[in-house]
């Protein structure tokens, strides 16, 4: 099987410090994998060194999308090759409604892919579509972007983003922290309906509870900037079971 | 000491310089070297205002001369223009509106550069009476060489209701000035602006509130972005007089410095000489966001354009607060467009 998101001993600073330290991965199209790992792992790191976040220097390695090089490319640009990342704090931007934020995300996306800008009532039948399926009330997305919303709220926006603009790979950061169980449960299934053979997806998280919901194919776990254990979906229970330590304490 | 008077003497000592406290940011006697000429009578046709298609009734000058009056002059949507049509020329004007005991008026006035480096001076004289309401859009379109200076002296009477927003891409030098006289007693006041700035452009809007009675209420935010070398200028003065209690007067002026050449001056003021009051003021001057641009730029935008719409949301919570909603649309087209971007 070809992999659609391929990592190679990708190593990266924040401000001189390592932190990843040799990260080398494989995530083929149609496929969920998991990232675990204790707090300060470089979890968080690796997701915005793959979406291109200022700050980031990587020092040594590669990371491509279905063989295309994504470090050379600005954020925008990956976003349009198919990255999509969602954010473990999504931001709140006041004065833009989240229709405007999204339409607008959605055509420079399409212009980048020397498409078609989508027609506006085609964009409002979409919108209406995936808020009612994500159970967001379609006035909330007349409002400013995420300004005022729960966490619960803020995740499920990240969600339908995701929904409309389709992307060929997801990366979830931390989706599941400050979410309560039914919140869980309408991500996930959102998450879920994603599942493709045409799309990859990359699950960060911290506990395996998330991975009850979002069933990876595989399960990899990252300690001090590297991979240090990859396996099925029977690790990430081993690791709820017995802890980190024996990773930590091994790098 | 005002430009109008120098334009008039030719005398340049008349001119408002750097020593005079209220215009030290806005330096005319430093700027102007010489009087240019009178701009002389402009019988042409002029291009249509920006506001055009939204008032029945038009009021026009042209090189500060007035063209024609009011059609039936009982509008309650007046376009009041005052074109700047002839280029390196000084002209003057003088207006007053009277606006009677509950009526009502929406004054859509615009300062419009169809020429280059001229000089402008504007005096209006606005009275409103008891219970009648105002809402006065001011848009300034000056030209980058102009040097143009807008004063309003605003009178209220009791129960009154006067809204106010100015928006302005600033010209080589220019002052906007509102002075309200505020009897308080259930009057209303809303003094909003906008400046966007680029280049080498200039804009300083000044505001004077003098609160003279109890239970008055006053709200002032104004929103501004400058890039390049521009400098935006806000001074806003509230005075509340011995006896103006209950008095709520609130302001807010927040800016974007998009360059590192860019300046912004700014002086909130509260001269409080009364008791139970409610008086506060807010003011910022910062930077877009990194984060929020990442956000956007991780979700396909490009950079340039996640700062413009950025920008464009930070000035929109003025621009929103506009009530007439053809005016809020061609401040919102007038917005985007002065930040590069399309509506």
């Amino acid at each position: 099987m070809t992999s659609m998101l391929s990592i190679q001993n990708l190593h990266a600073t924040v401000a001189d410090k390592p932190i990843l330290k040799g990260v080398t991965l494989d995530v083929p199209a149609g496929q969920v994998h998991a990232i675990m790992g204790p707090n300060g792992a470089g979890k968080s790191t690796l997701s915005y060194v793959l979406s291109g976040r200022g700050g980031y220097e990587v020092t040594e390695g590669s990371a491509t999308l279905n063989g295309e090089d994504l470090l050379a490319l600005e954020p925008n640009e990956r976003a349009a090759k198919g990255v999509f990342l969602s954010f473990q704090y999504p931001l709140e931007i006041p004065g833009v409604p989240a229709l405007t934020f999204i339409r607008t995300a959605l055509n420079a996306q399409r212009r980048a892919r020397g498409e078609d800008e989508i027609a506006a009532p085609a964009f409002l039948k979409l919108a209406k579509e995936k808020a009612a399926a994500l159970k967001i009330d379609f006035d909330m997305l007349k409002r400013g972007l995420n300004v005022g919303f729960s966490g619960g709220e803020k995740k499920r926006m990240e969600i339908l983003q995701m929904a409309m603009l389709s992307p060929k790979f997801l990366i979830l950061d931390e989706t599941d922290s400050g979410l309560d169980i039914d919140a869980l449960k309408i991500v996930s299934e959102g998450v879920n309906a994603l599942r493709a053979p045409d799309r990859g997806m990359l699950v960060i998280t911290h506990y395996q509870r998330l991975l009850d919901y979002i069933k990876p194919d595989r399960v990899h776990v990252l300690a001090a900037g590297r991979i240090v254990a990859s396996g099925g979906p029977e690790l990430a229970h081993q690791l709820e079971a017995e802890g980190y330590d024996k990773y930590t304490v091994a790098a | 000491m005002t430009l109008a008077t120098a334009l008039k003497t030719g005398d340049l000592t008349q001119l408002p310089s750097r020593r005079d406290e209220d215009w030290r940011w806005t330096d005319l006697r430093g700027l102007i070297r010489q009087v240019p000429p009178a701009s002389p009578a402009f019988d042409d046709d002029v291009a249509a205002g920006p506001f055009d298609g939204l008032a029945a009734d038009e009021i026009l000058f042209v090189n500060g001369r007035q063209r024609h009056a009011a059609a039936s002059g009982a509008g309650e949507v007046v376009a009041l223009r005052f074109v700047s049509a002839t280029e390196g020329t000084a002209h003057a004007a003088a207006y007053a509106i009277v606006v009677e005991p509950d009526t009502t008026l929406v004054l859509l006035e615009s300062h419009e550069g169809q020429a280059g480096g001229y000089f402008s001076d504007v005096t209006l004289d606005i009275a409103v009476g008891e219970g009648a309401r105002v809402e006065r859009i001011v848009l300034v379109d000056d030209d980058a060489e102009a040097i143009d200076v807008v004063t309003a002296e605003v009178d209220l009477a009791p129960g009154a209701t006067f809204n106010q927003t100015v928006l302005t891409a600033g010209a080589r030098r220019q002052r906007i000035e509102t002075r309200v006289n505020h009897p308080g007693a259930h009057a209303n006041v809303r003094l909003d602006g906008v400046y966007a700035l680029a280049a080498q452009r200039h804009a300083d809007q000044t505001t004077i509130v003098t609160h003279g009675g109890v239970d008055g209420v006053t709200s002032q935010l104004t929103k501004g972005v400058v890039d390049d070398q521009a400098r935006g200028v806000f001074q806003g003065r509230i005075v509340v007089q011995p006896g103006a209690d209950q008095t709520d007067a609130r302001m807010g002026h927040h800016a974007l410095i998009l360059s590192d050449k860019a300046e912004v001056d700014a002086k909130p003021e509260l001269l409080i000489f009364a008791d139970d009051v409610a008086c506060a003021h807010g003011n910022t001057i910062g930077a877009l966001d990194d984060e929020q641009i990442f956000y956007a730029r991780q979700r396909g935008i490009p950079e340039a354009e996640a700062r413009a719409m950025l920008t464009q949301a930070f000035l929109g919570e003025v621009v929103e607060r506009i009530e007439h909603e053809g005016a809020r649309a061609v401040a919102t087209a007038w917005v985007a467009a002065r930040l590069g971007r399309a509506e």
